[in-house]
């Protein structure tokens, strides 16, 4: 062979930070949207929420008290929980087995798209929505629930959720790294429904039965259910270790999720 | 039984002598227990397009994804711009179409080609990229309202936005009309003409001739023959001919060049790398041929004959 190998000079070989920041923006920009374009996605995600949130916290229970506070109030924190997880892991498990079990997330992967921004992008979108269902639910309490919120404490709450909205977009990415397209939706719903209920994110935790009330604990919803709660001045335990379950549950399914990945490049590439 | 493919004293390709811009070295990869790829060598010069040709399973999509760092080799090295495929500056000068089964349906075509275009330094404008992918007027289309043809070509219009040195395109006219391929084939040359070098995979011979300046042959994983389009169709016993005999099989098929006889209702259909002395050896030994035909080969065919020539498979045939 007479060619030889040679590195050719390349004109831009770092790309400028505003550029790449620029990628970011767009990135999520166009995840957003293209969630939002998706009813499947956008209106099940928010409207699950909202219609529990209306049955049970504002038309059935209507005046009662749970953990001293309003039901209206406390089911805000608990269906908030419970939004801002399914916007999670729909977004997360549904999206990125799709992407990635359909040769999209190659399509990504092979061009120079920073690879974190793809992430970035999926975090940004389900961020967004987890706001907005928190919003959401807030607006109609305090409309219709005789919900009192000062700023700050409405603040705190949308702070909460949409922050520990993360973890569960880190179990959505493990789902979404081992699943096929196809099972991809149930066994989100499988690991979503049953988890949402034992946690207290439906029918509070007080009147569960004593043996649901011992596992609750084990499960990430119901740290950040209680987080939640504890703002409206229902919460359960010391809120520095909910944070901790919270941060631990999301590191390890970031584990999982990196075997995953791997696992792909070395079977199916 | 029949002649020997001369791949070895083939010209060399009128680009060869350019820099390589992605080289598989003696590369192989499993998948588990599939070989998908064995001992691969595969040069690709800047400037030229090389052409990947084969069945369906023989490696091609494997090579590509390798030299895109998709994936990785479980042996040799792979090589792009003379460095790793993963390294961004490599990704910024590179565009590639895969086979996709779905891609984000609620975004629109503009809004597609928006985004990766600012993964690049210099892409093209929007109306350049969308031209040369015929997608003129769809741009506010989404993605799901697009038919078959149109979604490839969107595909292809995401590997060139970028206005990259090299394009890998995995089966690009899968699924055009014979129309679209044209135009593809047209912008793949333009391409060409500005100075891009291109890799692409394809099982129909017919467009590796139309593109390639350079035809690797691959099945079941291996390299089985590589060259020019000229050497390739002449290696591949590109012919097959039909005529009614009154030869029996036996003697149809100890004719020179025969590589195999097949009998399909009242006539025969022999396969042959070199038509021209198997019809003159036929008409010689049989006055009473009738309704003779000789048509191209497809694929299948030329296969037929490169998978028999190489019975014994190393590579001594190859090139370099």
């Amino acid at each position: 062979m007479s060619a030889v190998v040679t590195t050719l000079p390349s004109a831009a070989i770092q790309r400028p930070l505003r550029q790449t920041l620029a990628i970011y923006a767009k990135e999520a920009k166009y995840d957003f949207l293209g969630r939002l374009r998706l009813p499947v996605y956008s209106i099940s995600t928010v409207m699950f929420p909202v219609m529990f949130y209306i049955l049970f916290g504002l038309l059935l229970n209507r005046g009662h008290e749970v953990g001293g506070v309003n039901v209206a109030a406390y089911m805000i924190a608990t269906y908030g929980t419970f939004g801002v997880m399914g916007a999670s892991l729909f977004g997360f498990g549904v999206g990125v087995a799709m992407e990635r079990g359909l040769g999209w997330l190659q399509v990504k992967r092979a061009s120079p798209m920073p690879p974190f921004a793809y992430f970035a992008a999926k975090v940004v979108t389900c961020m967004a929505f987890s706001a907005i269902i928190v919003l959401l639910l807030m607006t109609l309490g305090m409309l219709f629930g005789g919900v009192h919120f000062g700023a700050a404490e409405a603040l705190k709450l949308l702070a909460t959720l949409v922050v520990g909205s993360v973890c569960f977009c880190a179990m959505g990415l493990a789902i979404g790294s081992f699943a096929g397209p196809n099972s991809a939706p149930a066994i989100v719903n499988l690991l979503y429904l049953p988890m949402s209920f034992a946690s207290g994110l439906w029918i509070p935790i007080e009147m569960l039965p004593r043996f649901l009330q011992r596992v609750a604990p084990l499960l990430p919803p119901f740290h950040l259910g209680q987080l939640a709660l504890g703002v409206v001045g229902a919460g359960r335990g010391a809120n520095g270790q909910h944070w901790e379950a919270l941060i631990g549950f999301a590191l390890l399914c970031l584990g999982i999720a990196r075997v995953g990945f791997q696992r792909d490049e070395r079977t199916s590439g | 039984m029949i002649a020997e493919i001369d791949i070895a004293q083939s010209r060399p390709s009128k680009r060869r002598s350019g820099t390589v811009v992605a080289r598989l070295t003696n590369v192989s990869k499993n998948y588990g227990e599939v070989r998908a790829l064995r001992s691969v060598d595969l040069d690709v010069h800047a400037g030229e397009v090389v052409a990947v040709l084969g069945p369906n399973g023989a490696g091609k999509t494997t090579a590509v994804k390798l030299l895109l760092g998709l994936a990785a080799a479980n042996w040799g090295r792979v090589s792009v711009f003379g460095g790793d495929p993963r390294n961004p500056e490599n990704r910024m000068r590179t565009g590639a179409m895969l086979q996709v089964g779905r891609v984000p349906e609620t975004l629109r075509v503009r809004e597609h080609i928006d985004l990766f275009s600012s993964y690049y330094p210099s892409p093209l404008p929007l109306a350049d990229a969308l031209r040369a992918a015929g997608l003129q007027g769809l741009d506010k289309r989404p993605f799901g309202e697009l038919s078959a043809g149109q979604k490839q070509r969107l595909l292809f219009a995401l590997a060139i936005c970028g206005n990259p040195d090299l394009l890998f395109l995995d089966e690009p006219t899968v699924g055009l009309d014979v129309e679209a391929r044209r135009v593809l084939w047209d912008e793949i040359r333009r391409l060409v003409g500005r100075g891009k070098t291109v890799l692409l995979t394809t099982h129909y011979l017919q467009e590796a001739d139309a593109l390639a300046d350079r035809i690797v042959v691959i099945n079941q994983g291996a390299i089985i023959a590589e060259g020019t389009p000229s050497d390739i169709k002449a290696g591949t016993a590109g012919r097959q001919i039909r005529c009614g005999s009154s030869l029996p099989i036996a003697a149809i098929c100890s004719i020179p060049g025969v590589l195999e006889v097949r009998s399909d209702r009242d006539a025969f259909v022999i396969s042959a790398c070199d038509a021209e002395r198997v019809v003159r050896e036929l008409l010689t030994r049989d006055p009473y041929v009738s309704g003779l035909e000789v048509t191209s080969a497809g694929l299948e065919e030329a296969f037929l004959a490169l998978t028999q020539n190489n019975a014994q498979p190393e590579a001594s045939r190859r090139i370099s």
